[in-house]
């Protein structure tokens, strides 16, 4: 049934579209950019076909480093965090049963597919003075009178965290559902308990698959662009433009 | 034992209920009788949603919006397809290649692909045409439907192709009567899920046709700038439903925790 090539030329057509659309649409534009970043800068959009190198001179002057210093702090402890919280969640979803798993992969596709602007509106409400769990605390008793906790850099670890969490039970979910269910009683049945199985056996057993998430993940965040504008106002923001 | 057993259902349950909570806050907030950012709501209120829909200011964004997102859903799916049913008719290093090309784009953050574009567009001179932002969106996305095509070819069984084709049919009519009834799932879940991306996207939407055109997620980004009004709780609550409700289907249609990827049991 599976042939090696199509016989004649002609079918290879239906590849050369898809194959042609893909180079003009992104191998194209994006050597564009890379061509334009040599290119001399003019302000406002404009640019002049000259050689030079001083936009990654521009890249590594005081301001751009703080700001990107800035970014990398922020980025490398929502991995962490991301990682932290979302390799045991995904460890208990793939042993719950299947139903309780589809509705979590549905809500986590949500998060994830979610516009940054209703993330960030949804946590800055949730941070508010007014609406949010300020009132909570207050109702508990737990602080005197209800205060907002956005913006702040808190909030912004938050809701970051917030969207790279779901991202990392994605990522984990097909490598951890593939455990084999052996190593885990073997575990057990020398004595250890489910918590020590999970943090003696089943953490060591990924080590890889944990930092090749939390790199993914780390770019992931780098690429958060709105959800740090909403939550950090404006003196802390870390926006790259 | 035990207490291993009650810390991590406590531990699933909190990671659930924080997830949950600002959902849940909104559709509070979006429901206040006045304009006031307030939770518990004071009083019940639906007109904020018949704003989103009525209103010019609102319902001009959210058409925007879903005519992007039909769009670029059907042209990712007819740019995946081909390349998913080449690669499962044939092994070439060819077909590999732009079936690798496709899962680029996905794989970086979006402001960089957006800087692509953006400077793509302008220099060719079509920057804010709706069109663009249309195909920046396939492109971007077409990975989606790339992967739940080729795992849906991978799920064919063989022999019924064979024996169609024994019996004399053309490589077409395998295509139209056999192949296409069974990828239909496959077909579905990509289209949905590039549907629900390109709908929230806000990057790329805002450096192909910012100036033009205004999506549904500009339009809150920009309200919330300006300061507050229900609208943009109502707008959020109807795409955190619309998204949960697409995802669904898409689990009721074919088997999710398949198409993300766990062993199948």
């Amino acid at each position: 049934m599976i042939q090696s090539r199509p016989r004649t030329p002609l079918g290879y057509l239906p590849i050369l579209l898809p194959a042609f659309a893909l180079i003009a649409f992104y191998i194209v534009p994006f050597g564009s950019m890379v061509g334009m970043s040599f290119f001399h800068n003019l302000g406002g959009g404009a640019y002049e076909e000259v050689f030079t190198l001083e936009n990654y001179a521009r890249l590594i002057s005081p301001f751009f480093l703080s700001v990107l210093g800035t970014s990398f702090e922020v980025a490398f402890l929502v991995a962490l965090f991301a990682i932290v919280i979302g390799f045991p969640f995904t460890y208990l979803l793939v042993n719950a049963k299947r139903g309780t798993q589809v509705f979590w992969l549905i809500v986590m596709l949500s998060v994830l597919s979610l516009s940054e602007a209703i993330i960030g509106f949804a946590w800055s409400t949730l941070l508010s003075r007014t609406a949010g769990i300020g009132v909570l605390f207050e109702a508990l008793g737990l602080t005197e009178k209800a205060q907002s906790y956005a913006p702040s850099l808190g909030a912004v670890l938050a809701g970051v965290t917030y969207i790279a969490m779901p991202y990392a039970v994605l990522l984990l979910y097909p490598i951890l559902s593939r455990i084999e269910p052996d190593i885990e009683q073997a575990s057990r049945t020398l004595g250890a308990s489910p918590l020590r199985a999970f943090f003696n056996v089943i953490v060591p057993m990924h080590r890889t698959p944990i930092v090749v998430s939390f790199v993914m993940i780390f770019v992931f965040t780098l690429g958060s662009y709105l959800l740090p504008q909403i939550l950090a106002g404006r003196p802390t923001g870390r926006s790259r433009w | 034992m035990k207490l291993g057993k009650i810390l991590s259902t406590l531990f699933f349950w909190i990671v659930g209920i924080v997830t949950i909570a600002p959902f849940v806050v909104i559709a509070g907030v979006s429901v206040n009788e006045r304009k006031s950012l307030t939770f518990p709501p004071e009083g019940f209120n639906l007109g904020w949603y018949a704003d989103l829909f009525l209103d010019a200011e609102w319902r001009a964004p959210l058409m925007t919006s879903l005519s992007i997102a039909i769009c670029a859903s059907l042209l990712a799916v007819l740019i995946a397809f081909p390349v998913a049913w080449f690669n499962w008719r044939y092994r070439t290093g060819f077909g590999k290649l732009v079936a690798g090309l496709g899962a680029m784009p996905f794989l970086l953050p979006p402001v960089i692909t957006a800087m692509g574009f953006l400077t793509f567009f302008i220099i060719l001179g079509y920057y804010g045409e709706f069109w663009t932002v249309v195909v920046a969106h396939a492109i971007f996305l077409v990975t989606l439907p790339l992967v739940s095509l080729s795992l849906g070819f991978e799920d064919i069984d063989t022999s019924l192709v064979e024996a169609s084709r024994s019996m004399g049919a053309s490589e077409a009519t395998v295509l139209r009567t056999v192949v296409l009834p069974m990828i239909r799932p496959y077909v579905i879940s990509g289209f949905c899920f590039v549907f629900v991306i390109s709908l929230n996207e806000y990057i790329i939407a805002v450096m192909t046709v910012g100036a033009v055109f205004e999506t549904l997620p500009m339009k809150i980004f920009n309200a919330l700038r300006y300061g507050y009004t229900p609208v943009m709780a109502a707008a959020s609550v109807v795409f955190v439903a619309s998204t949960v409700l697409i995802f669904s289907l898409v689990a009721a249609f074919s088997d999710l925790p398949k198409l993300l990827g766990a062993r199948s049991k």
